[in-house]
């Protein structure tokens, strides 16, 4: 499938995290959660991740903390494994194939060695049909054992994971599918089933969605398609069972989740508010304005952090007393994104479609959002069948100063609504303010939308259904604007002191022909407008059409101008699986090629154009210079699907591969966007294998949440008492965070203490242990004292005494020579006590210690 | 199916008055339910929820309380006085006053010998049952405040009296004070403001359940006289509760319409320890619930929207059936509207006052289904208000319309009616005859030469009338000796037969010409609710509470062939789950096969030479009919035609002239003149 074998189609984050419920561990310190292949594990405090779980070679389905041992972690996949993980350290313990593709597990106390997954109903497997099997996880040593070991616990589940959940202690198991809430007891092994009807008279649908177990009582809680939580009693009985009902979401309660005391029950749904219903009274409190639809609800085993999934690719982190403590937030990715890809110039930011009629900047290197642009600025109501203002469009100049976006309203043609904005950057806030609004800008759908990029003034091109293409400038009033009628618009909301707007300075036509897609050339001197078959080349500077490029059949879908060497080259792609280019100098065809081209990227910082290709249902990537018709890189089957959208993204260090067929890739990076939503990009070998050695480093202590802004300091710290070290030796240098002791303290510390002797026999003989200078040369004068080092100090002393043969080398330098003091420590890198010091070290030892030996002696 | 003129009347403005309070007997299962106005109609849950016996009211009489002790029905209201009545005369035994200013609240103990009410001056007064009377007996301690509700404990030696902020247990052997439970005012609510404790329950484990104005159900022990759970149920009041008999649930009814039920479910399956947990929610009343009763297998709830509610307990129920439907009642299972056939009349019967209107005239041919011009607008001749406080009880009119009769439970009262050009005059008949003191029930014969009075004791008097004299000819006794009141009588088009209908079930026959009792019908076990004698073959054709239709033929003495065929093959499933009984039977004079029926939500006719429907056939097949070529109608048609255009109705009768009364009643109609409901905020609003 690879071709260049070094180069490989990986997906570069912004995955869901939001597909499946994340655990939080039971300090409450790490959030792990489901990302695509992998396990992240996110710090609660900070927000960060922290460590990633790889493993999985298909999407994770589920999470759940061994409940054996809470410092382990249970996940399964689609690829039919289920992995044990130490996900403090990130070690894979285990990996028990069970050759199913598994959709969700479920694990419980009681039930040891067992794990109860989904798995498709193997008898049935043209339908979508499930069942619940419990996985008996055999007692091996080895690393990769098979778990052929299943026993069928309830047929026919629903594929949702939230629609299962494993009762009180383990007694039972819930699950709900379509109509019907079946409960099997192990104990009796039997399953009890209660079906409700579809519908009744007052409209209520009765479908289950979720359900939950009350960790305290027998109590099932189940949400349903109208928004109703039904709360289950006496299951065990066919006829006599009861429910009471709990009525505030208006629309299907996507999650529901006991806390771990039973005392509160939290459900969320579409409303994006999460609700906190007292157990056994009506009460609830609520916490509205959560961004998305919830789509899980988790609870930490303490019970003092919740965290709610949302539609919007987010996890919240909230407090028990329901206030939000912090928002792990992906890559926002709705039902599609209809602005292209674009990245910001000043932050190298990847800029789409966030949030509902907002364009989120996103951090590709860190895997993280920045912040989120509202361009609608209108609250945004859910409400199905709701019309709601989209952003359709967006562009940056070449600087990064304006953004151009278009926002737009209006399924059916005939209640379209639109609006251009430009928005320019503010030094100070470090945002984008709105500058102009043009509320007609053409009389129908805007098309295409590009800024050009040379030149001192900045100009932006739309092209409209309407037949006109139109050039804006920003500035004073010009008299183009005079015979255009919809300039109302362009008094706007000029809301900046200067007062330069943005106003029409052109608007064109060619017969009378739809414009389709426009570019401008790389200096700007250039601008092509497709016209259905035909390209016209304009001059932005005297608006004079230069020419007409022409090669029916087919209209022209995608177009761009060469950059750098090649910027004499115009390339265009036509309907009818033709792949041009022009020469502009010679206004002739260069050459042309059979291919069915979707989409040309041009790579803003090289002369190479990626061209993908649909064939038999997949996507084709080239990668080419205009100038040479042999393809740099060739990779069939980038993706599934049709692929719309792909951006170059400059990187920010240059790579140095001299592989031929990698070199395209040294300046920057190619990111696309599926139309499954994944972000996709393509990486080079030496790249993954940078990456893999800086994975390794990131193994820290385990007291400490290994996050970058720590790393950061870390390492700034460190080298700050190298410095110190090196010039001023201080304190500082005894204090180096070496947490390991004498033995003889270790042997204090990890002996239990029921067989440890009296404290006062030991602390002669630890404070013995303590002592650095007892093989010291002038040890005899003040031994007294010397015995009685300073207890509050024993942590730094005995990492000390962990250097030992190190210090005593430093403490015999000085007695040496006095004037090689500094010179020893520049050259073996050790922390040794200068003159300062060792004065100051003469003196902690003259204080009078004697109370300490008579607390020995007591 | 026939064509008619239908004069479609709306014009009735029947107005229920809210229901008070629900008092269900677990030993007869029967339920007595107490009006605004101070009527009291007994409704018999076995049979179907038929309404048996309707106690007229009285002005100014105010029911606030019903209690069953055995078959004894007692009543206790804001005059003060404690009432038991009468349920074969259906008037009030005896009064007596209980000198403690209005009472709230009377109860019985379990074992049947004494009396509780809790008065307006904070007394608890006990009251000896005896066989045909009752004695005061004893105050238990005073307190100021009012006592709103009371309950024994099962074993009969506490009382648990709900008052203004507080409950109080007391010993009934020392009548001294055990507990002081105060309850607490709903959060916000001003200082002065008492919170009332509308309702208490106990329970045989020493448990009180109580339901107070603040919208909490709290849960007591009174063995240590604590709170043991608070329920918040409502912002506005908690008005009644209501105990099932084996104590493991009971229901609450709110201000918001809403009949909220709890059980007593162990947490952990399996576990002896178990709690009061809020359950299920049942909103089918608009207005406040002011009573509710946990029977076996259902729940009855009435209020203000004066409908009575019968909600199944699905899981009590082993099978789908009419038992496990929901049920309201809505309109009295019997006739408000008599109908003057020959003279176009209408007689509308509210409580205190009698209508009369003339139905309009029409012109000209319409299509069907069309509204025909009118000539004539209908007419309202007279309005006749009722002398005292007493309400009417039964009223007729002639057919001739010359003559008017009505009775409350004390008096009866004969009209004479004379029309003159436009002008309407009547004049009271002054010599009645001494037997026609008061009536059950009232008819006059085909040709208006006499009144038919059933008075009690299920005696039917005759009485023959002339412009100048009215004279007593006869009395007929039933032959059983019932003495239940009669709910139906019914003449032969000939003058020939007299057929009666009594609570025990019973339908007696009489001959006029011979005056002598002729038969009676072999008792069924469901009430009668409508019937009928037929003009030409004197078949009287009679319809049950549980929706049976009998033809029984008179001079044979026996079930007709018709009838007996029906009760082989049996009615219609359709037919069977319909939820209101018929209240009228009709005939068609043009021809004679056909019965017309109606109940609340449609009427029919009973083609009686077509072949019943069998258990595949559709059985509302009118609009499938109509789409077949007439060859195949011929093949799909059978005996019932159903009509439901017309709906809620009031009443359907024949006409001389071959046209048909509908009186309609919209029920959105009933619910506007309601006052309005507590203020609840609605999703979207």
């Amino acid at each position: 499938m690879v071709e260049g074998s070094e180069i490989r189609v990986v997906r570069c984050g912004g995955s869901k995290i939001n597909t499946r419920a994340p655990i939080i561990t039971v300090d409450s310190r790490f959030l792990l959660c489901v990302s695509g292949d992998l396990v992240k594990v996110y710090s609660t405090k900070t927000e960060e991740l922290v460590r990633v779980l790889e493993g999985h070679t298909n999407q994770v389905t589920g999470i759940a903390l061994n409940p054996a041992n809470h410092l382990q972690a249970y996940s399964c996949s689609a690829d039919g494994t289920i992995m044990l993980w130490d996900f403090t350290d990130g070690i894979l313990i285990k990996t028990f194939v069970v050759s199913y593709p598994i959709l969700s597990l479920y694990v419980s106390q009681k039930h040891k060695g067992v794990i109860f997954a989904i798995i498709p109903m193997a008898s049935r497997t043209d339908t979508e049909c499930y069942q619940l099997v419990a996985v008996h996880l055999p007692q091996a040593v080895e690393a990769e054992v098979d778990a052929p070991d299943l026993s069928a616990v309830v047929t026919d589940v629903s594929a949702n994971p939230r629609a299962t959940a494993v009762g009180r202690e383990g007694e039972y198991l819930v699950s709900a599918k379509g109509l019907m809430l079946s409960v099997h007891f192990f104990r009796k092994q039997k399953t009890y089933s209660f079906t409700l009807k579809a519908s009744d008279k007052k409209g209520a649908k009765n479908g289950f969605s979720c359900v939950a177990c009350h960790p305290k009582e027998d109590c099932i809680a189940t949400g349903h398609e109208d928004g109703k939580i039904r709360l289950w009693r006496n299951f065990n009985h066919r006829k006599e069972y009861t429910y009471t009902t709990l009525h505030w979401h208006h629309n299907v309660v996507n999650s529901l989740c006991f806390t771990p005391e039973g005392t509160n029950l939290l459900s969320g749904g579409v409303e994006s508010v999460l609700l906190q219903w007292q157990y056994g009274d009506s009460k609830k409190a609520m916490l509205p304005r959560l961004g998305g639809a919830i789509t899980h609800i988790s609870v930490s085993p303490d019970g003092t952090l919740y965290s709610t999934c949302h539609s919007d690719n987010k996890i919240t982190l909230i407090q028990s007393s329901i206030k939000v403590c912090g928002i792990i937030q992906g890559l926002v990715k709705g039902d599609g994104v209809r602005t292209d890809l674009l990245i910001d110039p000043r932050t190298k930011a990847l800029v789409l479609n966030g949030k509902p009629g907002h364009l989120q900047f996103y951090n590709l290197k860190r895997d993280r959002q920045l912040y989120n642009l509202d361009i609608v600025q209108q609250e945004y109501i859910y409400e199905e069948g709701l019309d709601q203002y989209e952003v359709v469009m967006a562009a940056f100049d070449c600087t990064g100063s304006w953004l151009a976006t278009v926002e737009e309203r209006g399924l059916k043609p005939a209640d379209l609504d639109f609006s251009l904005k430009l928005w320019a950057y503010e030094k100070k806030t470090q945002s984008f303010s709105l500058n102009t609004t043009v509320a007609a800008a053409h009389n129908d759908r805007i098309r295409c939308l590009c800024f050009c990029p040379g030149g001192e003034t900045t100009m932006l091109v739309t092209t409209s259904k309407d037949g006109h293409f139109k050039a804006w400038l920003l500035g004073g009033e010009s008299d183009g604007q005079s015979k255009l009628e919809e300039d109302e618009g362009d008094k706007g909301e000029g809301d900046c002191g200067d007062a330069a707007s943005w106003s029409c300075d052109f608007v064109g036509s060619y017969h009378s022909l739809q414009p389709g897609r426009s570019c401008f050339a790389a200096d700007g001197s250039l601008l092509a407008v497709s016209f259905g078959e035909v390209i016209a080349l304009w001059s932005p500077e005297t608006w004079e059409l230069l020419t007409t490029l022409c090669l029916p059949p087919g209209d022209i879908r995608d177009l761009c101008f060469g950059n750098q060497t090649c910027s004499k080259y115009l390339l265009s792609t036509t309907t009818k699986n033709m792949l041009c280019c022009w020469n502009l100098l010679t206004c002739s065809l260069e050459w042309s090629t059979a291919v069915d081209v979707m989409l040309l990227k041009p790579d803003p910082l090289s002369e190479n154009v990626a061209a993908f290709a649909k064939q038999d249902g997949r996507t084709d990537l080239f990668v080419f210079k205009p100038s040479e018709p042999r393809p740099l890189f060739t990779q069939k089957a980038v993706c599934e699907g049709e692929l719309s959208r792909a951006v170059f993204a400059p990187r920010s260090q240059h790579l140095d591969s001299c592989e031929e067929s990698s070199q395209w890739l040294n300046r920057s990076q190619l990111y696309i966007l599926t139309e499954s939503m994944d972000l996709l990009t393509l990486c080079t070998k030496s790249e993954e294998d940078k990456m893999a050695t800086l994975s390794k480093q990131l193994v820290v202590d385990k007291s400490v949440a290994p996050t970058p802004f720590y790393l950061l300091l870390g390492k700034h710290r460190q080298q700050q008492q190298e410095k110190l070290d090196g010039s001023v030796p201080s304190r500082a240098a005894e204090r180096t965070p070496v947490p390991q002791g004498s033995v003889a303290i270790r042997e204090l510390l990890h002996t239990p203490a029921h067989v440890l002797p009296a404290a006062s026999f030991l602390c002669s003989m630890l404070v013995s242990s303590l002592l650095i200078s007892a093989s010291d040369n002038r040890g005899t004068d003040c031994g007294g004292t010397d015995e009685e080092m300073d207890s509050e100090r024993e942590e730094e002393d005995s990492s000390e005494g962990e250097q030992e043969p190190e210090s005593r080398d430093g403490q015999r330098g000085p007695s040496v020579g006095a004037g090689d003091g500094a010179q020893g420590s520049v050259t073996d890198h050790v922390p040794k006590l200068s003159r300062a010091q060792e004065r100051e070290l003469r003196r902690v030892r003259r204080i009078d210690y004697s109370w300490l030996s008579s607390l020995a002696d007591a | 199916m026939g064509e008619f003129k239908v004069h479609r009347v709306r014009f009735f403005d029947y107005m229920p008055s809210g229901i008070r309070t629900i008092a269900f007997n677990r030993q007869t299962e029967r339920i007595a339910v107490a009006r605004m106005d101070g009527s009291v109609e007994i409704f018999k849950l076995s049979d179907n929820l038929f309404q048996e016996k309707v106690i007229p009211g009285k002005e100014q009489r105010g029911i606030e309380a019903l209690c069953w002790v055995g078959e004894r029905l007692f009543s206790a209201g804001l005059s003060g006085e404690i009432m038991e009545f009468d349920l074969h005369s259906l008037r009030p035994k005896f009064i007596i006053d209980a000198y403690g200013g209005p009472i709230w609240t009377i109860t019985a103990n379990p074992a049947g010998t004494h009396l509780a009410v809790g008065c307006e001056d904070g007394t608890v007064k006990l009251f000896e049952v005896l066989e045909d009377r009752i004695q005061f007996e004893r105050n238990l301690d005073r307190k100021k405040g009012r006592v709103m509700s009371l309950s024994w404990h099962p074993s009969g030696t506490r009382i648990a009296a709900g008052m203004m902020d507080m409950i109080r247990v007391f010993d009934v052997q020392t009548g001294h004070v055990l507990h002081r439970l105060l309850v607490d005012k709903a959060v916000g609510a001003p200082r002065n403001q008492e919170c009332v404790v509308w309702s208490v329950v106990f329970l045989s484990d020493n448990t009180v359940i109580s339901g107070d104005s603040s919208g909490r159900v709290k849960v007591w022990d009174t063995i240590t006289g604590t709170l043991i759970k608070n329920h918040d149920v409502t912002k506005w009041d908690v008005l009644a509760l209501s105990l099932s008999q084996d104590e493991t649930s009971f229901v609450a009814g709110t201000s918001e319409g809403t009949v909220v039920q709890f059980q007593f479910l162990s947490s952990v399956l399996g576990q002896e320890d178990k709690e009061w947990v809020r359950t299920r929610t049942f909103k089918n009343h608009t207005h406040d619930v002011r009573s509710v009763a946990e029977v076996e297998s259902a729940i009855i709830s009435g209020g203000m929207d004066t409908q009575l509610v019968v909600r199944p307990l699905l899981e009590k129920h082993e099978v789908k059936s009419q038992a496990s439907a929901l049920r309201t009642v809505q309109f009295p299972h019997r006739r408000l509207v008599s109908c003057a056939k020959k003279a176009q009349l209408l007689l509308f019967q509210y409580p205190s006052h009698l209508d009369l209107w003339r139905l309009g005239e029409s012109e000209g041919e319409a299509v069907p289904g069309h509204r025909l011009p009118v000539r004539r607008n209908p007419e309202k001749l007279l309005q006749l208000k009722t002398k005292g406080e007493e309400h009417v009880c039964c009223s007729a009119v002639s057919p001739c319309g010359g003559w008017l009769a009505y009775s409350t439970s004390s008096s009866l009262r004969l009209y004479k009616l004379h029309y003159e050009n436009n002008n309407i005059s009547i004049t009271k008949v002054s010599k009645l005859p001494k037997v026609l003191r008061s009536a059950q029930q009232l008819c006059f014969s085909a040709d208006s030469t006499h009144l038919f009075a059933a008075s009690t004791r299920s005696s039917i008097h005759m009485v023959s009338l002339s412009p100048d004299n009215c004279k007593h000819k006869h009395t007929f006794k039933p032959k059983t000796g019932s003495t239940q009141p009669i709910h139906l009588l019914t003449v032969s088009e000939d003058g020939q037969w007299l057929a009666t209908a009594n609570s025990d079930c019973e339908i007696h026959i009489y001959s006029l010409s011979s005056l002598k009792s002729h038969c009676t019908v072999p008792v069924y076990r469901s009430g009668v609710s409508a019937m009928a004698i037929h003009p030409t073959t004197n078949n009287l054709v009679m319809t049950h509470a549980d929706q049976q239709v009998f033809e029984f033929s008179i001079e044979q003495k026996q079930y007709t062939n018709w009838s007996r065929k029906v009760q082989r093959e049996g009615l219609h499933r359709k037919w069977m789950e319909r939820d209101t009984p018929i209240t009228n039977v009709t005939f068609n004079p043009r021809n004679p096969t056909h019965i017309i029926l109606h109940d609340m939500y449609m009427f029919c006719v009973i083609d009686q030479s077509l072949p019943l429907p069998d258990r595949q056939s559709q059985f509302y097949n009118q609009l499938t009919l109509k789409s077949l070529p007439e060859q195949e109608r011929q093949m799909h048609c059978h005996a019932f035609k159903v009509c439901k255009l017309f709906q809620p109705l009031l009443c359907v009768d024949m006409l001389e002239d071959d046209s048909l009364v509908v009186v309609e009643r919209s029920l959105l109609d009933i619910t506007a003149q309601l006052p309005a409901p507590v203020k609840q905020k609605k999703f979207a609003t």
